[in-house]
């Protein structure tokens, strides 16, 4: 079945809707105009509005009201428009959501779904634009997922709800008009895993969510050069699968991690350090990144598009590894 | 034991467990400090009190008076003062973070005004399956000038949450003081929402049982959230950091003033003698025996640290070989 990034969202909401009573949608404008992105639309006209909740702007009310709703034995997925707006619910997120089971000695946790828009490329500029996944997945406490592919935006959920603690799922905003094949009966989905996006022998180029077009373009580059790139799709950014990646590493020798985070004290570098710590001797050349340049996210289309990570950098970077 | 004499227990309790845990940080057992709620106790034994069993709370920083009040077992908690494996969190959330979830308490949270929401969603949880709970979050004059709390008065208000918002109004955020931090009136933030408020005298129980009562019977029959403004005097200081540093912030004639009017002697002198005296004779054993359960426990094994930070046991790092 042909699908889109969007919708495959959308019926992994529905389907957890109609399989739990407990579990509801929350989120500026997710009701009636059916969420900033479409993901929504349609659910309220299904599940009514006390399942369909259109909230003020009001982050850090309502996703600290979705965290007392987790406690309080609801299954809650609260939706925050962008990544930036987030920056509002941050202590919540991060001071009670992250901590709770800690700090209570195990006698409560936080079965809470964070659903959030990250990322550029659609010329919203610097307070729409930014990925800061990297941020979360600094925190112990959350699991964060990046769901890369249509598969993922539909499997991922299910799961994520079904976990006793605190999950944040990054939508990349230009992920949700791509489409791609699910099958009739969608197979259970781990949250735990890295995957190979596609098998290779020269080079690992590590990435997530929304930069994994831009990966997969310059992997057909560089196989049309005559080097074989493994691409390896994380997934999930925390807890790191880094089985994953080494198995991947220690076969093709050389790694390039991509990643539209900035590249000072960011997820690629935690990778890239784990590398180095975990198969030094494996690499036959240092691990290269490539990321977004270290501004805020300008507005006109090729300043932005100059700001992120294109397919020409990470195959430039991917050559000077190989040497050819 | 009447209401009276109930009343004047839990205060009474909460007293004496502040001045008992306010020695073990003078003598180096909690090394973190607390925040006393000596002067503030009528508060939260008054609206506990309103509350069934099932019904919740959320506390604060100076919470201990919160915690007690609800049911906790003052051992486990002077345990959790003093960092120890009995603690109520087992030594993972101390003074500011002490809390038995069984008995409803939402956690005592320290960042200023955040529980007001955590409450709210759990007020609504109820609602929503059909309970007839009842939420009451604490919180100080400080946390009416924090953005979330007033996001909340509007989510509250918008969806007519059971929750009850009870403002300590001791006069001072930290050492700020309310008429300097609060611009028009603390009620008036929670009634620009349509919540009704009103200010009551924080210093009597009994004062404070009935207008918990009122708020606890509006939220109960579906009539929404509510706000309690109790006016109170902290006799101690805002974090015992203070015993050594003295920030001359209020002069002490002003605390001797503004300790005049005393919980405990207040609803003490509604008592006879030798009621009351029993009363504290029991306590006095109590908590002697809870410093003693508090001393003796062992401190939590090191490897603890890392517990409890997932469900199923994960590891911060659990990818790492």
């Amino acid at each position: 079945m042909r699908t889109t990034y969007r919708e495959a969202v959308r019926e992994a909401i529905r389907e957890a809707m109609r399989a739990d009573s407990r579990v509801f949608l929350m989120g500026e404008d997710v009701g009636r105009y059916g969420g900033a992105f479409g993901v929504s639309l349609g659910l309220l006209e299904e599940f009514g509005p006390d399942r369909i909740r259109d909230t003020p702007l009001s982050e850090s009310a309502f996703t600290g009201a979705g965290i007392g709703a987790a406690i309080g034995g609801m299954r809650p997925i609260v939706e925050i428009m962008t990544v930036n707006f987030s920056l509002l619910a941050l202590d919540q997120i991060m001071n009670n959501a992250a901590t709770l089971r800690h700090m209570s000695n195990g006698q409560i946790g936080v079965p809470l779904v964070i659903r959030m828009t990250t990322g550029a490329g659609r010329q919203l500029a610097a307070q729409h634009s930014h990925s800061l996944e990297g941020w979360y997945s600094h925190i112990p406490g959350l699991r964060i997922l990046a769901p890369a592919t249509v598969a993922d935006a539909r499997g991922m959920l299910a799961p994520a709800l079904a976990d006793p603690d605190p999950v944040l799922i990054f939508e990349h905003g230009s992920l949700y008009n791509t489409e791609g094949e699910l099958p009739e009966s969608i197979p259970t989905c781990d949250i735990s895993s890295a995957a190979i996006g596609r098998t290779g022998t020269d080079v690992t180029v590590i990435t997530y969510g929304g930069t994994m077009p831009a990966v997969i373009s310059a992997a057909d580059e560089l196989a049309t050069l005559g080097i074989s790139a493994e691409v390896v799709d994380l997934r999930v950014l925390r807890p790191l699968n880094d089985a994953t990646i080494m198995q991947s590493v220690r076969k093709t020798h050389r790694a390039v991690v991509v990643d539209e985070g900035w590249r000072s004290g960011s997820l690629s570098a935690e990778v890239s350090a784990r590398i180095t710590e975990q198969a030094f001797f494996d690499l036959d050349a240092p691990v290269m990144r490539v990321c977004t340049e270290e501004v805020p996210i300008p507005y006109a289309k090729h300043l932005e598009e100059a700001a992120l990570p294109r397919p020409e950098r990470i195959v430039r970077t991917a050559r000077e590894l190989v040497g050819r | 034991m009447s209401d009276a004499a109930a009343l004047y227990r839990a205060v009474r309790l909460i007293r004496r467990f502040e001045e008992r845990a306010i020695e073990l940080v003078r003598s180096g057992v909690i090394v973190g400090g607390i925040h006393p709620y000596i002067g503030q106790e009528a508060i939260a034994v008054g609206f506990c009190a309103a509350l069934r069993p099932g019904d919740l709370i959320t506390s604060t920083h100076r919470g201990h008076g919160h915690v007690l009040a609800k049911g906790a077992d003052p051992s486990r908690m002077l345990a959790e003062l003093a960092g120890r494996s009995t603690g109520l969190n087992r030594g993972r959330g101390g003074s500011m973070h002490a809390a038995d979830f069984s008995i409803g308490i939402l956690g005592a949270n320290a960042i200023v005004g955040a529980a007001g929401a955590i409450a709210t969603g759990a007020a609504w949880a109820a609602q929503r399956a059909g309970q007839d709970k009842v939420v009451v979050t604490f919180f100080g004059d400080g946390a009416v000038s924090q953005g979330v709390l007033l996001e909340t008065f509007n989510l509250a208000s918008l969806w007519k949450i059971p929750v009850i918002f009870v403002c300590e109004n001791n006069g001072f955020a930290t050492t700020m003081r309310t008429e300097e931090a609060v611009a028009g009136s603390i009620t008036g933030r929670a009634e620009a929402f349509g919540i009704p408020a009103r200010t009551v005298d924080g210093m009597d129980p009994v004062t404070v049982l009935d207008a918990a009562r009122a708020a606890v019977d509006l939220a109960r029959s579906g009539g929404g959230p509510s706000f309690v403004e109790c006016l109170t005097y902290r006799f101690d200081a805002h974090h015992t950091w203070e015993h050594a540093a003295r920030p001359r912030y209020r002069t002490d004639e002003e605390v001797v003033a503004g300790s005049t009017r005393d919980p405990m002697e207040i609803q003490g002198s509604r008592l006879p003698a030798d009621l009351r005296a029993g009363i504290d004779d029991e306590i006095e054993i109590l908590l002697e025996e809870a410093v003693r359960f508090a001393l003796e426990s062992p401190e939590p094994d090191e490897h603890e640290a890392l517990d409890y930070l997932y469900a199923d046991g994960m590891r911060a790092r659990a990818g790492v070989a």
